[in-house]
């Protein structure tokens, strides 16, 4: 069974933002929120230092600490590719999922759900990529199945070093930073 | 240096600034609460106490009640999607808290009315006679009522412990993200359930009784706090920075003023002296130690939000 993830090449990020602003058409993300989001983070000491751009959205984790406490089974993981989801008739906006996102991915949509990335699973069904992938103009972005060592994705991450975010929390990620 | 520049400084967006408010401490607090007041009542039906018109667990069900329907209502209140609430009760999530915690106050209430029903207080046995011949009959099953006192202590234990777990589950925050958190948050609610017994308690010496109690909770509780924070300070860089919040940061003067000094200290002495009978007990100590209970939770929430994973230096 197929594992999506998404591979960001942070040294090909320029930090333009049309990763956000493509999600917030395609999602119709409420004005104020975001699903995506770009970081840029620096690192050193003055003139020895390390600047690493990322555009950052829900990780969407092999072992999620969101769908474990979800209390009605709202936040799910989606057979496709475990991408993880939320079923907007189930949640209670109680959210015990946002308190259980080590990377604060989540936010409450003003309509009372817990809302967050899906990978646009909406495009991935039909084989297309997600919205940030498709119109990243660097081509910093790659979306594939993470479990097929043949898969683009795969490649890259044998090829090159990587890191995720926070991996000490143990959530097990599955966006990777090229670095 | 570390600076990191993200597009998202907006308190809608992020959620670590705030998740919850003021609604979830005040639940977990009465959660507790009523916890400790259900294993007094336990106890005290368990010891046959319930024959005497005069104890306190005659009453304790009814307010327990009460006062656990206030603490649901700002459960309520905090849910964002409320027309939806009804789903928490058409499934159960095995690793979800908040799913054990949802049935668990749903077998809270029956609990809570049986142990009601076996001896009504005059004022309801008279305007409604069923009642009366209810606790008739349930008095001649003693062992009946036994259990019901056993099921109290029991499920108000559950009900304690669940509300720290609750936090302790959240792995995110590092500051939540404890074992000793269920302890704590039992220990008090028994503390502050003493207090507010000790209170409305009519007999002098269930008041002694549940004094005393109280200080022996109140000592147990000196103990898990400092086994809390000395969990947290030999722990990983993050929990270190979440205890160093409540030793020296934004809440220490919340954590060492009011939960420490006026809700645990102070209260433990004047109890002291009372129960030794140098002084008069008043409803001074059993106050202080409400306000801090509840306090506690307001501490243990925001500071635990205010914690979290990315190395920011917080």
């Amino acid at each position: 069974m197929a594992r999506f993830g998404m591979v960001i090449d942070t040294k090909k990020c320029v930090g333009c933002m049309d990763c956000v602003v493509a999600c917030k058409t395609e999602n119709d993300v409420p004005e104020a929120f975001n699903r995506d989001w770009i970081v840029q983070d620096v690192r050193g000491k003055n003139p020895d230092l390390h600047m690493e751009i990322r555009t950052e959205r829900c990780n969407h984790c092999d072992n999620p600490p969101c769908v474990y406490c979800c209390p009605t089974g709202a936040s799910h993981v989606h057979d496709l590719g475990g991408i993880v989801l939320v079923t907007h008739d189930l949640c209670i906006g109680c959210k015990a999922c946002l308190a259980s996102c080590p990377y604060d991915t989540r936010f409450i949509h003003p309509e009372g759900y817990a809302d967050k990335c899906t990978f646009c699973v909406h495009r991935v069904e039909k084989g297309l990529d997600p919205a940030c992938v498709s119109v990243c103009p660097t081509h910093c972005m790659y979306f594939g199945d993470l479990d097929d060592p043949n898969s683009q994705v795969s490649k890259l991450l044998t090829s090159r070093k990587n890191h995720s975010l926070i991996p000490e929390a143990g959530t097990k990620p599955q966006i990777l930073y090229l670095v | 240096m570390n600076e990191y520049t993200t597009t998202r400084h907006n308190e809608l967006v992020d959620p670590s600034l705030h998740i919850w408010g003021w609604e979830i401490p005040v639940y977990l607090f009465i959660g507790g609460l009523v916890a400790g007041m259900m294993i007094i009542t336990g106890y005290f039906i368990f010891k046959g106490r319930y024959k005497d018109k005069a104890c306190v667990c005659r009453v304790l069900p009814l307010l327990g009640m009460i006062i656990l329907s206030a603490g649901m209502f700002t459960l309520f209140l905090d849910l964002e999607h409320k027309l939806y609430t009804w789903r928490l009760y058409l499934t159960f999530k095995v690793a979800s808290p908040m799913s054990w915690g949802a049935w668990i106050l749903i077998v809270v209430y029956p609990t809570m009315i049986a142990s009601f029903l076996i001896n009504v207080p005059e004022y309801f046995s008279k305007k409604f006679l069923w009642m009366d011949k209810i606790s008739e009959k349930l008095q001649q099953h003693k062992y009946a009522v036994k259990n019901i006192g056993v099921v109290n202590m029991l499920l108000g234990g559950l009900l304690g412990i669940y509300t720290g777990v609750l936090l302790s589950a959240l792995g995110a925050r590092p500051l939540w993200n404890s074992s000793m958190l269920w302890l704590l948050f039992l220990v008090s609610g028994l503390s502050a359930a003493s207090a507010f017994v000790h209170m409305v308690a009519k007999r002098v010496d269930e008041r002694e009784l549940l004094a005393k109690a109280d200080n022996g909770f109140l000592i147990l509780e000196i103990f898990v706090i400092a086994l809390f924070i000395i969990g947290m300070v030999t722990s990983t860089k993050v929990h270190i920075d979440s205890a160093l919040v409540l030793l020296s940061g934004i809440y220490a003067p919340a954590f060492w003023v009011f939960v420490l000094a006026l809700g645990i200290v102070i209260p433990l002495i004047i109890q002291l002296l009372a129960v030794n009978h140098k002084i008069k007990h008043t409803p001074v100590a059993p106050i202080m130690v409400i306000v801090g209970g509840l306090v506690l939770r307001f501490v243990i929430v925001y500071a635990g939000q205010y914690t979290h994973w990315v190395d920011a230096g917080f």
